[in-house]
């Protein structure tokens, strides 16, 4: 056979194969026009978020890996913290094992774009809800699971005590993150000249903290303690009593698919509730038999509630035995007896004078 | 031809060391200025350097971390698929060192002592050591069957070899089955050294198929194919390679269709480095083509053969063969741009160390760590380039005295 | 030819190689625009399903609301992002212009080294360039920053060099030039200064041809400049007042600074474009043969002379092309800068305003567009020379 003839089969060939691949091509546009007209009715990808995961087998969150106290890796490579028990929580509300989760570490900067891109389920890595992120960035929030609040760290023996000390200084931030533009906004309105000095992640932020290239290191309150327990020597930092801005965490969903997102929601929910009602995993099973109605539709003993999301009706039962209420998750990740112990303040159930305020199960 | 004016050289054995000596270094004024010069350079510089490499430097901290520098979190009881990999690369290139050249050259001297210098690095295992051991008498073995094997078939053999290299090396690594020897280690464990070399290695393999289309693209006569390939070889070289790792971090995924299954990270970084590389190959392959003498093509004509036979036969066997320490050159260029990806989150070299840094048990050792990833990269970078520098040498000189 | 083809019966057209070359350029075309509709199309949906979002620079003339370190030109939060984005792109004009200069300096150096006669001096020349072409940027951007300038002590215990000159971890503080009210009239007379330069050259240029004597007309017009330039200097009332620095609080105050990042990326990028620098010129050098040398030392040139009007015309042929390939690659490493969060183009643009803004089309095809422009107009500087200097063949 000779080369010419040799071309045109391969000429041949390669229009077959364009063809066929116009053709299965072919459907995609008219696909797109009829989904146009239902596009407002938010169903964004073929298959909705919880059949993916129930597919897969296990729920996916987009988390940290260098927050101590809210994700983090351990000793054994395994994830733990305050944010990863969200996690564990959803895992055995949808599964009704605690175990059924992968977590996906993003840093501060892509964690949206690996949302969005479907690489995770959900993120739930100490992020801040604000409008935008709620609307130019495709996200959802679901209930807030931390109240926080920037603060300032410095070193003790340079006898700063307020921002204002802090003029000429220079302050370490990461970037991608509403700390970078709470201190612009505060330094602004307060009139203070400082430099900034930005990197990528926490990580290195502390390092170069660490290192003096700083004088001051600003993230949320809640990283600041974590973070001061993790440096060589913990007591030669102060965390100033400013308070630069309302940082409210809570885990966020990908924006349309409202029937995922209602999920997330009432797990947190469900953790608020519990401690609200006195449930916890050890009394969880006796609680089955409770006589009060509000106890017996959080536990699933009466009315079919877990259907209406999609899921079993023992969705809360699992999440209580498995994980705990809302104090239990607290006292274990930043609780008096751990290594990043930070007073529960605002974070307290509202019987009590704090935020956490359920609707109820009903 | 006329005669030269400056003076020969007496022969060696006639100068005393002190004459020697003053010709090289102390000839006139000027020159022992210069020396003098260098002198206190070195003294001043090296000291100090010396100085905190045997006294102040804290070494201590590569010895626990060694492994995930080198290999990431590849499960160690598995590790030794890499050695096998690491062997079949060396078996290879013993081969194809024997079978092409089949003499003791520089360049292959550069490869067998490679393992060998490693060896003398004092951080290393026993084992390691053994294994590197190893790698030179795979080196060695197949430079002598290469050289004595019948050599129809041990060109056959070589160039097998080579081509299955890449696929079965990643089949290595990745393994397959829930357990046993070969059970899967997924590839957001690959990391380190390793991870570097993955992504170098698949990044010059597959850019040079797709840089000699465009190559041939560019020359092309049909206008809208050679406009196309200019548009992306520019387009491409015009562009950081960091612009276009994060742009296959961050929005690879907005191209293809939500029901696709997600890409992992170690995918996404060498598609990247690949189209990267296929544009700076193009313009290496289009060096090349212009290396062949237009006489070539013409006598093909004569013989009868058409453009496609002309191409595959004649024009680029030669071209490819004419690029190979070029090609080098580039493969050592993109090892060292495959640190880049540490800048997206990748754990490779760099990453790792940045990682262990990370520690609060190993504080303020960034010296040592980026000191070594420093070494580590020069050694393999250097003694490829010496490499490839004989190579090209003995290929120049191949091609004079033929001339 | 074109009888020849006539006189033969035309080949069917499933043969024709013209017509399968069409063929072929219409298959190729069709698969490009094919493929990059397919994932254009993907993209369009994917953004108007998931997240809503129209393509668009609107946002460009929004307020940025976060702070940059440092900027030449006037910057603060309130700003917009496209001012932030100006911002970039001068500091990564700034940092490679730094970065071209010190390499060009450090590679002339090294590179004149390489290929001198002394032994030692050669050695010590290739062990340099050997060692920072074989290690990768980023290795040695991290060591320079985090090993070297982040060791540096605090402000406080700044150390204190003649000047007053400070060196802390906070940056380099040097004393520097504070303009007075006089420093716009002698600007002017610096624009005399350099009139009469412009002048003096011209003139002996002229002579040269009528009269064939050379003249050094730098040298001439450089003595016709300066004297203007110090009479100017002390005749106005001190056009330029220096302002020294010095520490106050957490900062020091006056003078010049520059962060610990501007240093480290300029050093680095420096250092290791110096390494390839320096092996253009000594190519550049050595590939003028020995004979030219020794034929214009037999045309009675002085060695001065040979040097200025037969090598160097010559050996810049062969280097500036490279040269200017390398200022190029160079520039585009100037994105490694946020690797230490020095705040060039592409922080400021691919990371900080993509984190805020979350518009990663727009923002990329952004960066691709400044990349592209100044490798265009690289790309444009070199074919200019090139046909400047081409060999004229007649």
């Amino acid at each position: 056979m000779n080369f010419r003839n040799l071309s045109v089969v391969a000429f041949a060939v390669i229009l077959g194969i364009v063809l066929a691949a116009c053709a299965d091509a072919a459907p995609a546009p008219a696909e797109m026009e009829s989904s146009e007209p239902v596009e407002s009715e938010a169903m964004p990808s073929a298959r909705s978020t919880l059949e993916q995961v129930m597919e897969r087998g296990n729920v996916i969150c987009v988390g940290n890996a260098a927050a101590p106290g809210f994700g983090f890796v351990g000793e054994d490579g395994s994830f733990s913290g305050f944010d990863t028990d969200f996690c564990r929580a959803l895992a055995a509300a949808i599964f009704g094992d605690s175990e059924a989760y992968e977590i996906r570490p993003a840093t501060a900067s892509e964690r949206f774009s690996v949302l969005t891109a479907g690489e995770g389920d959900v993120l739930i890595r100490n992020t801040t809800a604000t409008m935008t992120r709620d609307t130019d960035l495709g996200g959802d929030f679901a209930p807030t699971t931390f109240y926080d609040g920037q603060g300032i760290m410095v070193r003790a023996a340079d006898g700063i005590s307020s921002l204002e000390d802090l003029a000429g200084g220079s302050v370490c931030v990461a970037t991608g993150t509403t700390t970078e533009l709470n201190l612009a906004d505060v330094m602004a309105a307060r009139g203070i000249e400082y430099e900034p000095v930005v990197f990528e992640g926490n990580d290195e932020t502390i390092e170069a903290y660490e290192a003096g290239r700083c004088d001051a290191f600003t993230t949320d309150k809640s990283g600041l303690t974590g973070r001061r327990a993790v440096l060589a020597d913990p007591t030669a930092h102060i965390i100033l009593d400013e308070t630069l801005s309302k940082e409210p965490l809570a885990p966020m969903v990908r924006h349309g698919d409202s029937q995922w997102e209602d999920i997330v929601r009432w797990v947190v929910y469900a953790t608020f509730l519990a401690e609200e009602l006195g449930v916890n995993s050890e009394n969880v099973d006796n609680m089955m038999e409770s006589a009060d109605p509000n106890i017996r539709r959080l536990v699933g003993a009466d009315g079919e509630f877990g259907t209406k999301i999609g899921l079993d009706n023992d969705w809360s039962y699992n999440v209580i035995k498995m994980v705990g209420n809302y104090a239990e998750i607290y006292d274990r990740n930043l609780g008096p007896d751990t290594d990043f112990y930070i007073p529960r303040g605002l974070n307290r159930s509202w019987v009590d004078g704090g935020l956490l305020y359920s609707p109820p199960i009903r | 031809m006329a005669p030269v004016t400056q003076g020969i050289s007496p022969p060696l054995a006639r100068r005393s060391w002190v004459k020697i000596i003053r010709d090289q270094f102390f000839k006139n004024w000027s020159d022992t200025a210069i020396t003098l010069a260098s002198l206190a350079f070195i003294v001043l510089l090296l000291q100090p350097v010396l100085h905190w490499i045997l006294n102040e430097a804290r070494w201590e901290v590569l010895g626990p971390n060694l492994a995930i520098l080198l290999r990431g979190r590849f499960v160690a009881e598995l590790a030794w698929r890499i050695w096998v990999c690491l062997g079949l690369i060396a078996l290879t290139a013993g081969l194809a060192s024997g079978t092409w050249s089949g003499r003791f050259s520089g360049g292959f001297g550069a490869i067998l002592a490679l393992p060998l210098l490693l060896v003398l690095v004092p951080i290393f295992e026993m084992n390691t050591r053994l294994g590197l051991l190893a790698m030179s008498a795979l080196i060695g073995t197949g430079f002598l069957v290469g050289k004595y094997g019948p050599e129809p078939y041990m060109k056959n053999i070589t160039v097998t070899l080579l081509a299955l290299i890449i696929p079965v090396g990643l089949v290595l690594l990745y393994g397959f089955g829930q357990d046993g020897p070969m059970q899967v280690t997924p590839p957001k464990l690959w990391g380190g050294l390793l991870l570097s070399l993955i992504l170098a290695l698949t990044g010059i393999v597959f850019s040079y198929p797709l840089g000699v289309i465009l190559a041939l693209g560019r020359r092309s006569k049909l206008p809208i194919v050679k406009m196309l390939s200019v548009i992306y070889i520019e387009f491409v070289r015009g562009v950081p390679l960091i612009a276009l790792l994060f742009m296959a971090v961050v929005m690879l995924e907005l191209f293809v269709p939500n029901r696709f299954p997600n890409i992992e990270g170690i995918v996404r970084v060498a598609v990247a480095i690949t189209l990267f590389s296929a544009a700076y190959m193009a313009e290496n392959v289009r060096a090349g083509l212009a290396t062949v003498p237009a006489g070539q093509v013409e006598a093909t004509w004569a013989l009868g053969l058409n453009s496609v036979q002309t191409m595959i036969f004649i024009v680029l066997p030669q071209a490819l063969k004419a690029i190979i320490p070029v090609t080098v050159n580039q493969f050592i260029s993109l090892f060292k741009d495959t640190t880049l990806v540490a800048l997206v989150g990748m754990l490779d070299l760099v990453g790792m160390g940045r990682a262990v840094l990370g520690n609060p048990a190993w504080l303020g050792t960034h010296k040592e760590i980026y000191f070594f990833i420093g070494a580590l990269f020069w050694l393999l970078n250097y003694s490829m380039s010496y490499g490839s520098r004989k190579l090209e040498e003995r290929l120049h000189t191949g091609i004079e005295s033929r001339a | 030819m074109a009888s020849v083809v006539q006189s033969q019966a035309r080949p069917p057209f499933w043969r024709d190689e013209r017509v399968l070359g069409w063929l072929w350029q219409f298959l190729v075309l069709l698969i490009v625009v094919g493929g990059a509709f397919f994932l254009l199309n993907n993209m369009a949906t994917e953004l108007r399903a998931q997240r809503n979002i129209v393509f668009s620079y609107s946002w460009v003339g929004q307020v940025a609301g976060f702070d940059i370190s440092e900027s030449l030109i006037p910057y603060d939060s309130t700003r917009t992002y496209g001012r932030a984005i100006v911002v970039g792109i001068l500091n990564t004009l700034q940092v490679a212009l730094g970065a071209i200069v010190f390499s060009t300096i450090l590679g002339l150096f090294w590179g004149i080294v390489s290929i001198s006669s002394n032994y030692l001096a050669r050695r010590i020349a290739t062990i340099y360039v050997e060692i920072f072409r074989n290690v990768p940027l980023l290795v040695l951007l991290y060591f320079w920053y985090s090993g070297l300038f982040l060791q540096l002590p605090r402000l406080a215990d700044a150390i204190e060099l003649p000047g007053p000159t400070y060196l802390s971890i906070r940056g380099l503080y040097i004393p520097w030039g504070t303009p007075t009210e006089s420093w716009n009239s002698y600007l002017l007379m610096l624009l005399l200064g350099a009139i009469c330069f412009a002048g003096t050259i011209v003139f002996l240029r002229q002579r040269e041809l009528r009269t064939g004597q050379v003249y050094f007309k730098a040298l001439w017009g450089l003595s016709a400049f300066l004297p203007i330039a110090v009479v100017g200097w002390f005749a106005l009332p001190a056009p330029l007042t220096l302002s020294q620095p010095v520490k106050e609080g957490l900062r020091i105050v006056g003078g010049n600074s520059y962060s610990p990042e501007f240093i480290s990326v300029v050093t680095a990028l420096s250092v290791y474009a110096s390494a390839y620098v320096a092996e253009i010129v000594r190519g550049g050098i050595l590939a003028i043969h020995h004979g030219q040398q020794e034929a214009s030392s037999a045309l009675g040139l002085t060695r001065l002379q040979s040097l200025r009007f037969v090598i160097l015309p010559q050996a810049m042929r062969v280097i500036v092309p490279p040269l200017i390939s390398e200022y190029l690659s160079l520039t585009k490493s100037t994105s490694l800068a946020v690797a230490v969060g020095y705040p060039d183009f592409f922080h400021t643009t691919a990371k900080t305003t993509l984190n805020q803004t979350g518009r990663e089309v727009e923002v990329f095809l952004l960066v691709m567009v400044v990349y592209l422009s100044i490798s265009l107009m690289t790309s444009a500087v070199l074919n200019w020379y090139n046909s400047l200097f081409e060999i004229k063949e007649r």
